[in-house]
This record gives structure tokens, C-alpha cells and sequence, in this order.
């Protein structure tokens, strides 16, 4: 037999010899881990990432064995969990680790988000890796929706009622969309079942893959670190960057003793606070599911609230509020930016164009519209950005105040998201909706005015 | 006409009439392959629409409306929504009239209802004070609660004149259905086609009249 590729991966022994003239194992795992070089101040924040491939391998475990108990069938899913909570053995526990473990994956995952946006790890080269991301999130978001269907409790069912009902808005096919994806003219058993399909086959497949893809698009650009800077611009004699380490065993050893703190506060909550207070499982979903009577706070989970907020908040006076400020941003674009007249020419026709259709279309599209604009947001972050430097710690001040306001918008949104609605704080509701566009829409410009400070050319590291 | 030799030289070595035809072949068979997959996604979608089973459910329902006091109200289940049924009081019906200003759709011009029930009462002639309705919010379906008490109420306002409240999203509505002014809610609760015999409504159900 004739090996026709070489490469200068040197196998372990005879047997590894055997295989890797068969199949890449050495070359993979030295050019993903033992060689991958990452830099060496990597800190807590750099956690969230294997810790988000932890959570996924723990929701696809503890939910192959819910699967084992549960039936998505509308008459008997909701005596079927509490059947996994009371006879199973151990039922509680695995179902526990699930309904806990969708919560804690949402935690790491926005922190882990936040890092990125801290240290620049979306700028680039590494915009794919970020768009991905992305959309990983839409996905998890997907998923998570869909589970909590399962349970089939009251509030499983207005929410998925409340959900479903957004796509009643898209102009021609919406009702007849909605009536697709319900399969029945409400949600009923068929929605349940089919949800429970994808819940458990087609989204998990999903989010592995694009997990997969994160990865290989990462790998392919390397790793960002806490100063935001390049660590392949100061190579050694082997050509390899002075301030990197392997990822194996280094960065493994370290993300373990993240491991070992995320599971002393995960498994603590599981044990001793799995509700968490009404906010992981919510009150009106130990009821079963009642289509005559919606539950009298309808909210969705709380990582979904900054989002519901937006949608609530999208009244008459908030559409007119945003015609105005829209009309503000073109009047000073047009005296004021430093933009070719074609680059003008472009924006006032969008922002004219914005402004007919905040006059023609309802609250409620326009609702709709906003909560779908606040997550692709995100997938523009990367050429919203301008700042020279890429660390929050090199960042100009005006950044700093920017994000420090889009952070506070965000969990005022979060918090209002969870309460019911009353005039003051739907109030509240539109004015944090304003800053948390206003920090997409403005980030070209505050991002590229105010002093920033040099960046190192090492990164910043002491040793312990 | 056919090259023979094509087999013997590499991609590049092709007459351009050849080319041509490789080009033309395998964008037909990709184009073939297409339609092919396409039709093959088609009946997995249809499987995915209300089966048969789903689309029976939706029959009439009956209700002998003279067990309701009035002031009091009773949900029916139609087609798997709750259908509000409100015997309202005088004080009640006065309401309707001293608030239309505060209306989005004082008219209904804009919302769904029989004829015979686009009226400031919403409600069929022959028994104005009965409010047949949906109770399914236009915005985005949940089902609204109800503050048929008048007067200050946290949710519904300082000079309430009772209507239904939706904890969703806090859209308003009047005790005729009708949604206030900038709610995300825009349209009022459709009112279903219903005919009466004697004491007992028939929901879903009009023998298609119009007045």
C-alpha cells in the first residue's frame, strides 16, 4: 500500500503509526490541542466557552434519559414529568439537571458573549467565528423555546401561544404560517409532538454541527486574549508565538478548575434551589395547560425577557419617539459625519424609508420587527465597531459609558420582561428599547472618537 | 462530431463546442435535480399542515344562557379558544358610550365581527346587553382578563369603565371587546358568528345571516 500524503506529525508508537496512516488522529489532536497556542493570560472569562460545551454534553445526556420517561402526547406529558419527578428514580434529579442546565447553558452563554464584546474577540479576523455564534444562539434560542413547550404546564402553553403567534404579523402567509408550524388551528397535541421532534432530534443535531463549525472557524484564526492584541506578531525561533501555550494540557488544566467552579454553583442550585425563586421554573407551570385561562403574569424564561420587553414596549408613542429620533440621526448624519455624499445618499434613503414604515405598519408588526432587530444587532456588531484597539482595556471613555448603559438597558429590559406591565414601566420598557438601539446604531461613532490608550505589544502577564 | 480523443486530453484540451455542451449538461442535471428535490420536500411539508382529525374539531357549541346573572361572566371553549359570554348591566352599557374617545376602533371598521354585531354594543340586536366574544387578545392571543368592576383599577386605569386587560403585553379593552388607544393590540376581539333559539346560543353558528 502506497501512503501518498506525509506530514511532519510524529506518531506516539507503532499502533498510532498504524492509524495515522489511516486516519488524521496525531495531526488532529496536536494541531487542535497539543499545538493549538492560545495566549497565556487567558482569564476567568475565557471559562465560558468549554464551559458552554459542557452544558451542551449535559442537556443531550440528562435529556436522552428524560426522553426514556416522558410522552409528548398532550393528555399524558404533563402527568408523565411528574411521574419522572415522583416514581422515576432519580427522575428529579435527571430532570433537575435539565431544567437547571437550560438556564445555567443561557448564563455561560452570555458571558460568554459579553467576553467577546470586552476583549474585541468579534473583530477581525475573526467575524466568522462571531457570526456563527450568532447564530448558534438563534438556535439555543430555538431549542430552549421548544423544550419548554414539553412539560405542557400553563405557562409552557401561552408562551408557546404568545411565540407563535409573532409570526402572525408577516404580511400575506403569516396566519397560514402559523397554522403550518401548529399543525392545528391552536396549539393542541399535534404542536406538542412536533416540537418534542425537534426539540430532541433536529435542533441538537443542529447546534452540535454549528458548535463544530465555531471551532474549526476559530482554530482557523486563533484565539483572542485579554489585551486584544496578535500573539502570532512575536514568534520564537520555531515560529511559534512567545506568549502562546498549547492548549493541551494548559488551558484544558485550567478551564477544569473553571469546570469544578461552575459545578459547585450549577449543582447547588439543582440541589438546594432548582426553581430558583419562581425564575428557572415558573409557578404557573405546575399547573397543567389550560387553553380557556392564560396565567395571570404571563412571562417567558428569563433569558428570553430583554427581548419580550422590546416587544411590549412597541407601542403608538415608542414608534413615534422613533421617527423622531430617526429624523435627528439623519439632520445631524447630513451636517455633521464624515461620509462620502454616495454613503449619504444611501442612509437617508433607508432612513427614509424607516420613517414611511413606522408610519404605515401597526405596533404590533413593528413589535415584532424590534425584537427580531435586537438579535441581529449582534450579527452586526463586528462592523459596527471601529475603535483602533480591541480590549475594554485599551478603549476609549466613550465605549466605556456606552456599554455601561446598554448593560444597564439590558437588565432593566430583563427585569421589566419578568413583571407585569403597568404605564410606568412600559415607559421604563421604551426608553431602555431606545438605548439598546442607540448603542448598535451610534457604535460606529462612539467607537471612533475619544483618546484610547497604546495597546502593549506582549500581553499583559505575570507570572504566579 | 463526437471527439474521440476527448478521454485522451485533459478538461482544458476541449473544443469549445464541447465545453459548451458539458456546461449545458450539467446544469440541466443539476437543474432536473432540483425540481427533483423539490418535489420530494413537498409531501414532508403537507405533513406538517391540521390533519383531518384537526380540522373536525371545529363544530358548533351550545350554551343555555339564562343560567348567567347579570354582571356575570362564563368562558366557552369553541375550536379550542375560550369564548367570552358577559350579560352586561345597565351601568355597564352606559360605559360603552362615555369612553369612545379613548378608543382605537370605536367602530369596529377595522376588526373582525357578523354584521349584526359591528354596533357600539358589539352584540346582535335582539339581545345588545349579551357580549358573544373571543377572548383571544389581537395581538399576540393571549386570552385577557377581565375587570368588569367600575372604577380605578391598577391596570385598567384611574376612570376605568371595566373591560378586559391582557397580562401579556397590557393591551386594553372595553366591555364590548373594543381595544384603547396605544396598546400593542390595534384591532378589537373578533366576536364569532352565533344565532339564538329561545334560552340557548349556538356559537359558531349563523345560518350565514347579517342582521
Amino acid at each position: 500500500m502506497a501512503i501518498h500524503r506525509h506530514d511532519n506529525h510524529k506518531s506516539a508508537n507503532a499502533f498510532m503509526e498504524w492509524v495515522d496512516q489511516r486516519f488524521p488522529a496525531t495531526k488532529v489532536w496536536n494541531e487542535h490541542l497539543a499545538e493549538y497556542m492560545a495566549a497565556k493570560n487567558f482569564n476567568f472569562w475565557y471559562f465560558f466557552g468549554s464551559l458552554a460545551i459542557l452544558m451542551l454534553v449535559v442537556q443531550i445526556a440528562t435529556g436522552i434519559f428524560l426522553t426514556m420517561h416522558y410522552k409528548p402526547d398532550a393528555e399524558l406529558a404533563f402527568a408523565s414529568v411528574e411521574y419522572i419527578m415522583r416514581d422515576v428514580p432519580f427522575g428529579w434529579l435527571v430532570r433537575y439537571l435539565h431544567s437547571t442546565g437550560a438556564s445555567m447553558f443561557f448564563v455561560v452563554v452570555y458571558l460568554h458573549m459579553f467576553r467577546g464584546v470586552i476583549y474585541g474577540s468579534h473583530r477581525e479576523p475573526r467575524e466568522l467565528v462571531w457570526l456563527i455564534g450568532c447564530v448558534i444562539f438563534v438556535a439555543l434560542m430555538a431549542e430552549a423555546f421548544m423544550g419548554y413547550l414539553l412539560p405542557w404546564g400553563n405557562m409552557s402553553y401561552w408562551g408557546a401561544q404568545v411565540i407563535l403567534s409573532l409570526f402572525d404579523v408577516i404580511p400575506f402567509v403569516g396566519p397560514a404560517l402559523t397554522e403550518w408550524i401548529r399543525g392545528d388551528f391552536v396549539i393542541s397535541d399535534a404542536t406538542l409532538n412536533r416540537f418534542f421532534a425537534f426539540h430532541v432530534i433536529l435542533l441538537p443535531l443542529i447546534l452540535v454541527a454549528l458548535v463544530f463549525l465555531h471551532l474549526v472557524a476559530l482554530h482557523q484564526v486563533g484565539s483572542n486574549n485579554p489585551d486584544g492584541i496578535d500573539i502570532y506578531e512575536n514568534l520564537d525561533e520555531d515560529g511559534k508565538p512567545v506568549d502562546g501555550i498549547p492548549f493541551f494540557p494548559y488551558i484544558v488544566i485550567k478551564d477544569l478548575i473553571g469546570v469544578a467552579g461552575f459545578l459547585i454553583v450549577y449543582l447547588g442550585i439543582v440541589f438546594f434551589w432548582p426553581d430558583f425563586g419562581g425564575i428557572f421554573l415558573e409557578k404557573d407551570n405546575f399547573a397543567p395547560a389550560n387553553p380557556l385561562q392564560t396565567p395571570p403574569d404571563i412571562v417567558p424564561l428569563w433569558y428570553f425577557t430583554p427581548f419580550y420587553s422590546i416587544l411590549r414596549a412597541s407601542t403608538t408613542s415608542l414608534l413615534f419617539a422613533l421617527q423622531i429620533i430617526t429624523g435627528i440621526v439623519f439632520i445631524w448624519m447630513w451636517l455633521r459625519a464624515k461620509v462620502s455624499i454616495k454613503a449619504k445618499v444611501a442612509l437617508s434613503v433607508v432612513a427614509a424609508g424607516v420613517m414611511v414604515g413606522l408610519m404605515l405598519g401597526s405596533g404590533k408588526a413593528w413589535g415584532v420587527v424590534l425584537m427580531a432587530a435586537a438579535i441581529v444587532c449582534f450579527f452586526l456588531l463586528p462592523w459596527l465597531d471601529r475603535s483602533p484597539v480591541y480590549s475594554i482595556r485599551y478603549r476609549s471613555m466613550p465605549f466605556k459609558i456606552a456599554l455601561v448603559l446598554f448593560l444597564v438597558a439590558f437588565f432593566i429590559l430583563g427585569y421589566l420582561g419578568m413583571n407585569a406591565p403597568t404605564p410606568a414601566k412600559t415607559l421604563l420598557a421604551q426608553v431602555c428599547t431606545v438605548i439598546y438601539f442607540a448603542f448598535f446604531a451610534l457604535m460606529p461613532w462612539f467607537t471612533s472618537i475619544g483618546q484610547t490608550k497604546p495597546e502593549p505589544s506582549r500581553v499583559t502577564y505575570e507570572a504566579h | 462530431m463526437a471527439d474521440n480523443n476527448v478521454s485522451d486530453v485533459n478538461a482544458n484540451g476541449m473544443s469549445v463546442e464541447d465545453q459548451k455542451r458539458r456546461r449545458f449538461l450539467t446544469g440541466i442535471t443539476a437543474g432536473f435535480g432540483a425540481v427533483g428535490v423539490g418535489a420530494a420536500v413537498v409531501p414532508f411539508v403537507l405533513s406538517m399542515s391540521p390533519s383531518e382529525r384537526a380540522k373536525n374539531a371545529g363544530a358548533p357549541v351550545q350554551y343555555d344562557f339564562s343560567k348567567i346573572q347579570e354582571g356575570q361572566l362564563v368562558k366557552v371553549e369553541w375550536r379550542g379558544k375560550p369564548v367570552v359570554l358577559l350579560k352586561r348591566s345597565g351601568e355597564m352599557m352606559a360605559g360603552l358610550d362615555t369612553i369612545k374617545g379613548s378608543l382605537a376602533d370605536p367602530d369596529s371598521a377595522a376588526s373582525i365581527q357578523p354584521g349584526y354585531a359591528q354596533n357600539n354594543q358589539r352584540a346582535d340586536a335582539a339581545r345588545p346587553e349579551l357580549l358573544v366574544m373571543e377572548g383571544v387578545c389581537t395581538h399576540l392571543g393571549c386570552s385577557p382578563v377581565e375587570k368588569l368592576a367600575i372604577g380605578p383599577d391598577p391596570q385598567m386605569g384611574e376612570d376605568s369603565q371595566g373591560g378586559f386587560f391582557c397580562p401579556c403585553h397590557g393591551s386594553k379593552f372595553d366591555l364590548a371587546g373594543r381595544v384603547y388607544k396605544d396598546v400593542p393590540a390595534t384591532t378589537n376581539m373578533p366576536v364569532p358568528p352565533y344565532k339564538f333559539e329561545g334560552s340557548v346560543i349556538t356559537i359558531g353558528e349563523d345560518d350565514g345571516r347579517n342582521a
